[in-house]
């Protein structure tokens, strides 16, 4: 109302009202299972160029970017000694239940990472020392498979002539090279990708990795003989099953892998939003060199 | 990291080599659409405005010539070895301007920024701007005047050291120094650009800074406050050319002056096997008093695009911001003497 005063009400017309709507509701409730969405995405072709059609928004629906391991749920991700027990670190206090890490069953397959003895203290002392260690606090790229799992979507565009992967995190990207060029002729975050098909899996072979990206927020880590032989196989329109094997003999003793499904966004709406998270961590990197430095 | 300056080297070398004419011409999609998709280059020594001493678009093939022996010769002499008994540069530098003032930085090594004159339809160009007809960008409105005064007169009260948020958008790493959109080159170097084509999307890849340029076919733009880097694009097909339409910029990205309500149409066209011709207009009537549009062949490459990571080797920034406390650290303490 313009003037701000309330509404005369009607009694007989607010009745009315309810019964209209709970009728509504009573034909909506048993016609629910049965129907669908009003709004749906166009029909998509099952296929493209004679290959599952790989086209779409997908994201991983697990915790394994905390930890790949299996985890119960924590207070936070780096802890300091307390009192009785261990408290998050000062920096992730104020954050409270926000800063707390969610438990997770684990994307390794036997639930174990076969590290050499010093990579295995090195994880641990990556672990301790996550605030000042993890690439992703300061928004660096993501490394593979990493990408695959962290808690944002990516679009994969398939056409005839190549596959593309967009990454909502750090405008990450990958040119799945569809002929092999030979060994990638500089090292890089996300590495060459080269992908062939076999029968309906997409198998992408990844090399040419520095050696700076993690697997996760636990300090799970490699070297840059890493190499990532990933697995993407259509289970029907909107699910992928995705394996990675993990090979690099200077950290671990043999391959491993890890696996999860990918599910596919299937709103009308879906779209890669933008996550170039590069602004939003310079008073972290750079804020101690501002004329007037704003954190102590 | 041990890599970073070798990745820069090879990103720098990759437009050096042309595809080979070998492409199948008037190649099409799976769904009958012209086939954009490849590795493509907008490199070119046709300046985006036409230099006032040049009154016709289309220059003649003697003069076309001419720009370009003068473009390869000067580089060839720059590439000629140096003197291995010269001396160091001055300390604080030789005093010149730009990416290769003062310290040396940035020799023609680095540079790639193409050596051929635009051609459109067989038209070599004096100017990528095609209209207004003169070949110049349109004047600025009287708001966009008292806009960059007021811009300038911020900059000029404050240090432009003092805060990472006052370095140039590509100092910081957030975007490449030559505009995005539209796509206009930089003529510097890695104006190298992927396109991937599917019914739905076309993604446009830029070297710099790694960004991928989603335009969603027959989509609809984000609502106002959503401003992406690059803008928000959305395409449809008019008969065998891609029209792009771009809006929602951020405010922090201006394409020569341009406002938050910049919107910029791109038209890619299969003009041959081994060429994209790439229309572009600019309109934002805060800032122009008239829209302008220019035209930029894309010549396929046979080359790979590799990953510029700017951020992740950006060891410029925090430099920059620590040389200048430094300096006045310097400067304080003699002061004080």
């Amino acid at each position: 109302m313009a003037d701000g005063s309330i509404p005369a009400v009607n009694p007989k017309r607010i009745v009315r009202d309810i019964s209209v709507a709970f009728a509504t509701a009573i034909v909506v409730a048993a016609g629910f299972w049965m129907t669908a969405p009003a709004e749906t995405q166009a029909a998509r072709p099952a296929r493209v160029a004679g290959k599952p059609n790989l086209n779409g928004i997908w994201q991983s629906l697990n915790t394994a970017n905390y930890d790949i391991l299996s985890h119960q749920a924590k207070a936070a991700l780096q802890m300091r000694p307390g009192p009785v027990v261990p408290i998050p670190a000062a920096p992730i206090l104020a954050f409270g239940a926000v800063g707390a890490v969610p438990a997770g069953n684990g994307i390794v397959e036997g639930d174990e990472i076969p590290y050499l003895p010093e990579a295995a203290k090195k994880q641990k002392e990556n672990q301790a020392n996550w605030l000042d260690r993890d690439p992703e606090i300061k928004c660096y790229l993501p490394g593979v498979p990493r990408a695959n799992y962290m808690a944002m979507p990516f679009q994969i565009l398939h056409s005839d002539k190549a596959v593309f992967i967009a990454y909502e995190y750090a405008g990450a990207v990958r040119n799945i090279l569809l002929k092999d060029p030979g060994p990638a002729p500089v090292d890089s975050w996300m590495g060459q990708s080269v992908g062939v098909w076999e029968g309906d899996t997409f198998v992408v072979t990844v090399t040419g990795f520095n050696d700076q990206s993690w697997f996760d927020r636990a300090g799970n880590h490699h070297s840059d003989k890493l190499k990532v032989v990933e697995r993407y196989t259509p289970q029907g329109p909107d699910h992928l099953w995705y394996e990675a094997t993990i090979e690099d003999p200077a950290t671990f003793s043999k391959p491993w892998k890890m696996r999860f499904p990918l599910y596919r966004h299937i709103n009308p709406d879906a779209r890669l939003n933008q996550f170039k998270c590069v602004e939003f961590v310079e008073e972290l990197m750079y804020g101690k060199f501002r004329k007037q430095p704003v954190t102590p | 990291m041990r890599n970073t300056l070798v990745g820069f080297a090879l990103a720098a070398l990759a437009a050096t080599s042309l595809a080979a004419q070998t492409k199948p011409a008037a190649a099409r999609t799976s769904d009958g659409k012209p086939d954009l998709q490849g590795i493509w280059t907008n490199a070119t020594i046709t300046p985006l405005e036409r230099p006032q001493n040049v009154k016709e678009l289309v220059l003649s093939e003697e003069a076309a010539a001419r720009m370009e022996k003068a473009v390869i010769d000067r580089r060839d002499r720059l590439n000629e070895p140096s003197d291995p008994n010269r001396t160091a540069p001055p300390q604080g530098g030789d005093g010149s301007t730009g990416a290769a003032g003062n310290v040396g930085g940035y020799n023609n090594f680095w540079l790639d920024p193409g050596d051929r004159v635009a051609v459109v339809d067989g038209q070599r160009r004096s100017s990528l701007i095609i209209d207004p007809p003169d070949g110049r960008l349109p004047a600025l409105t009287a708001e966009a005047r008292a806009r960059q005064a007021a811009r300038a007169k911020t900059a000029m009260g404050r240090g432009q050291y003092d805060h990472p948020e006052y370095r140039p958008l590509a100092e910081r790493c957030l975007l490449s120094f030559g505009p995005t959109t539209p796509l206009v080159p930089n003529y510097f170097y890695n104006n190298n650009l992927q396109i991937v084509q599917t019914p739905d999307h076309v993604m446009i890849l830029m070297e710099m800074v790694h960004d991928a340029r989603i335009v969603r076919i027959g989509g609809k733009h984000v609502p106002r406050h959503i401003r992406p880097w690059m803008g928000d694009s959305i395409g449809h097909w008019e008969g065998d050319t891609l029209v792009v339409d771009t809006t929602n910029f951020p405010p922090q990205q201006n394409f020569r002056g341009s406002s938050e309500n910049l919107h910029v149409v791109e038209r890619f066209r299969r003009a041959d096997a081994n060429t994209i011709n790439y229309r572009f207009t600019v309109d934002d009537p805060t800032t122009f008093t008239a829209p302008f549009t220019g035209e930029i062949p894309f010549r396929a490459m046979n080359e790979l695009i590799y990953e510029y990571a700017c951020h992740e080797g950006n060891y410029a920034l925090a430099n920059v911001l620590s040389g200048a406390r430094n300096e006045e650290k310097r400067l304080g303490t003699k002061q004080e003497k």
